[in-house]
């Protein structure tokens, strides 16, 4: 072995180890950068519960609120609208929630705490546009057996009136169900000591 | 040579410069109007630079003060409208020449052999000429910009796994809010600005280093003069200058007719719910993206899966990249293409105008269905095209231009 070839090689080593520690530094350089990107100790405070008096609410009325900036709403149903729920579910992707992690699972059609209210998310879960109330039990440009629901306007998805998504539609999976506890005729929304 | 002249060019490659990328830079003598829109999307990115840093200085990057400093832009800054409107006309017209470019591209296989790189270049432009219009967009802080972002945001969310969380960190927040208008501003104005210019810079290298296309689509390095200099070429300076000059003339009258008389282009260039504060408690009835965007995002509509939409979306803008590897053809001009990339192309271009208004008008079953199959034909442009271009025969082009 020639003086000249053994340089080489430790000139290779070395070359190697220098550039090993160089990309060894990025991760720790980048760092900063990528982290300050993330929600402020601010952003991530807020997001306190709201609380609604539900006593005001009419059967068959929605009343939207704001939680974390975001729509929810509070949904009273009729009776009759409760009962005809089992009807649409050969319409629905997920009936019964099984994609989603759903709070309050098996406790009522409503998907809530309560046999009577709704508490949804009011964010679209396909690209988060707020989906409409549309009640009424008539032919739709959209559907033309509608029986109710929620249409969301910019991509044309679907939900039953307790926020389950329809087949064939872009939105992948059910509204979500806000964390949510009744005192009296009083919700809160965004607080619910039984699910941390 | 002056003295003074001397002192700076025996430092600084002055005449070497000039000559070689103006005055003996040679292009092809004989090329049409599509050549044209080249220097016309280099005019609007200066008129894009200069409009936007008169407009950075009264905007307000805050949730608060984001929208309502568009108005005291447009009220109380003495010519602030005109300003404003420069930059909104010429994001779009932007967004048109370099359509039109891209297109040319297509026509005269401007891609291929040996200018892969222009080709790849010029469509890094075009990406982040997207990302920085929809930055853009968000900044005033209307309805639009507000439920634009949420659903583009909302894109990330349907990749696989790190989705959601990618979401809350471009937003740099649960929803959008003020930390997400004050980083999109900063991306906006500094960081895709140098990008842009560090690209169109690697661009015009690239370009000069292959030399420009013609519409005869043929090498016009093969028949040179005893200096090395192509016989179909004249010297950029002054012939090409001069010529694009008259172009430009045309343009900026086409240009100021709209930014003083049609700013909006009834919906198309400023759409109607912007001029309506941000708004997370309602989505307006309808909402559509800009002109420039809407033909991905009718192919998004097409799709009834989340990740499916996205997934076609960005197959559709990356296939662009990889045009000079499917087309097999032994000529590049669709003067001496074949019958079959003629129907191609123009079914083509069909179908892309037609996504293009889908994209802008609400979903019936009639037009997803439409929007179905020009996505359908879109794409199958690009899959087949090695197939029919290597099939076809071809006409042979001339020797000379």
């Amino acid at each position: 072995m020639t003086e000249s070839t053994k340089n080489n090689k430790r000139r290779k080593v070395l070359i190697g180890m220098t550039a090993a520690f160089g990309a060894a530094g990025i991760p720790f350089a980048a760092t900063p950068f990528i982290a300050a990107w993330n929600p402020s100790a601010k952003a991530k405070a807020l997001g306190a519960a709201v609380k609604v008096d539900i006593s005001k609410i009419e059967e068959g009325q929605i009343v939207q609120v704001a939680w974390r900036k975001q729509p929810v709403f509070v949904l009273r149903h009729t009776k009759s609208s409760i009962s005809n729920l089992p009807s649409v579910e050969t319409k629905l992707a997920d009936p019964n929630s099984l994609a989603i992690d759903e709070p309050y699972r098996d406790l009522y059609p409503t998907r809530s705490k309560s046999d009577e209210f709704s508490i949804l998310a009011g964010v679209c879960t396909h690209l988060g546009c707020s989906p409409k109330y549309h009640p009424e039990v008539e032919p739709k440009p959209w559907d033309a057996t509608w029986t109710g629901g929620f249409f969301c306007p910019c991509h044309g998805s679907m939900f039953d009136i307790v926020g389950r998504v329809f087949k064939g539609v872009p939105a992948p999976t059910n509204l979500k169900v806000p964390p949510h506890n009744f005192q009296g005729s009083i919700l809160t929304i965004g607080e619910d000591k039984e699910i941390t | 040579m002056n003295t003074v002249f001397k002192w700076f060019n025996d430092r600084l490659p002055i005449v070497n410069t000039f000559e070689r990328h103006l005055s003996k830079h040679p292009v092809p003598k004989k090329v049409n109007f599509w050549y044209l829109f080249g220097a016309l999307a280099s005019v609007v990115l200066i008129i894009q630079i200069i409009s936007g840093i008169w407009l950075m200085m009264p905007y307000q990057n805050t949730e608060e003060g984001a929208f309502s400093s568009i108005e005291f832009i447009m009220r109380d800054v003495d010519y602030g409208w005109v300003i404003r409107y420069m930059h909104t006309t010429g994001a779009s017209m932007f967004f048109a020449v370099v359509y039109l470019h891209m297109f040319r591209g297509l026509l005269y296989g401007s891609y291929k052999k040996p200018r892969e790189l222009v080709w790849i270049f010029g469509m890094t432009i075009y990406l982040v000429m997207m990302a920085e219009g929809f930055l853009g967009y968000v900044l005033p802080y209307g309805q639009m910009s507000y439920w634009g972002a949420q659903v583009i945001i909302s894109l990330f969310g349907a990749i696989p796994y790190i989705g959601e969380s990618l979401e809350v960190w471009v937003r740099g927040d649960y929803y959008i809010s003020g930390s997400t208008v004050s980083r999109f501003f900063a991306l906006h104005v500094v960081a895709l600005p140098l990008m842009l210019i560090a690209l169109v810079f690697m661009h015009l290298v690239a370009l000069h280093e292959v030399g420009a296309g013609n519409p005869e689509g043929i090498d016009i390095e093969e028949h040179l003069d005893e200096d090395g200099v192509p016989l179909d070429s004249v010297p950029f300076f002054p012939y090409k200058v001069l010529n694009a000059l008259v172009g430009i003339g045309v343009f900026m009258t086409v240009f100021s007719i709209i930014m003083f008389f049609f700013p909006e282009a009834g919906g198309y260039f400023i759409e109607k719910a912007n001029f309506e504060e941000a708004n997370p408690l309602s989505t307006p009835e309808h909402i559509a993206p800009v002109w420039y965007y809407s033909p991905y995002y009718a192919m998004l509509r097409a799709v009834p899966d989340k990740l499916g939409g996205l997934i076609v979306m960005a197959g559709a803008i990356a296939i662009l990249f990889v045009v000079p590897w499917l087309d097999r053809s032994k000529v590049n001009s669709i003067r001496y293409k074949g019958i079959f990339s003629k129907i191609a192309i123009s079914l083509f271009a069909i179908s892309f105008l037609t996504l293009g208004y889908l994209g802008t008008v609400p979903v019936t079953e009639l037009r997803t269905l439409m929007s179905v199959i020009c996505t359908a034909i879109y794409f199958l442009f690009f899959f087949l095209m090695p197939i029919y271009t290597s099939l076809e025969s071809t006409k042979q082009p001339p020797e000379r231009l």
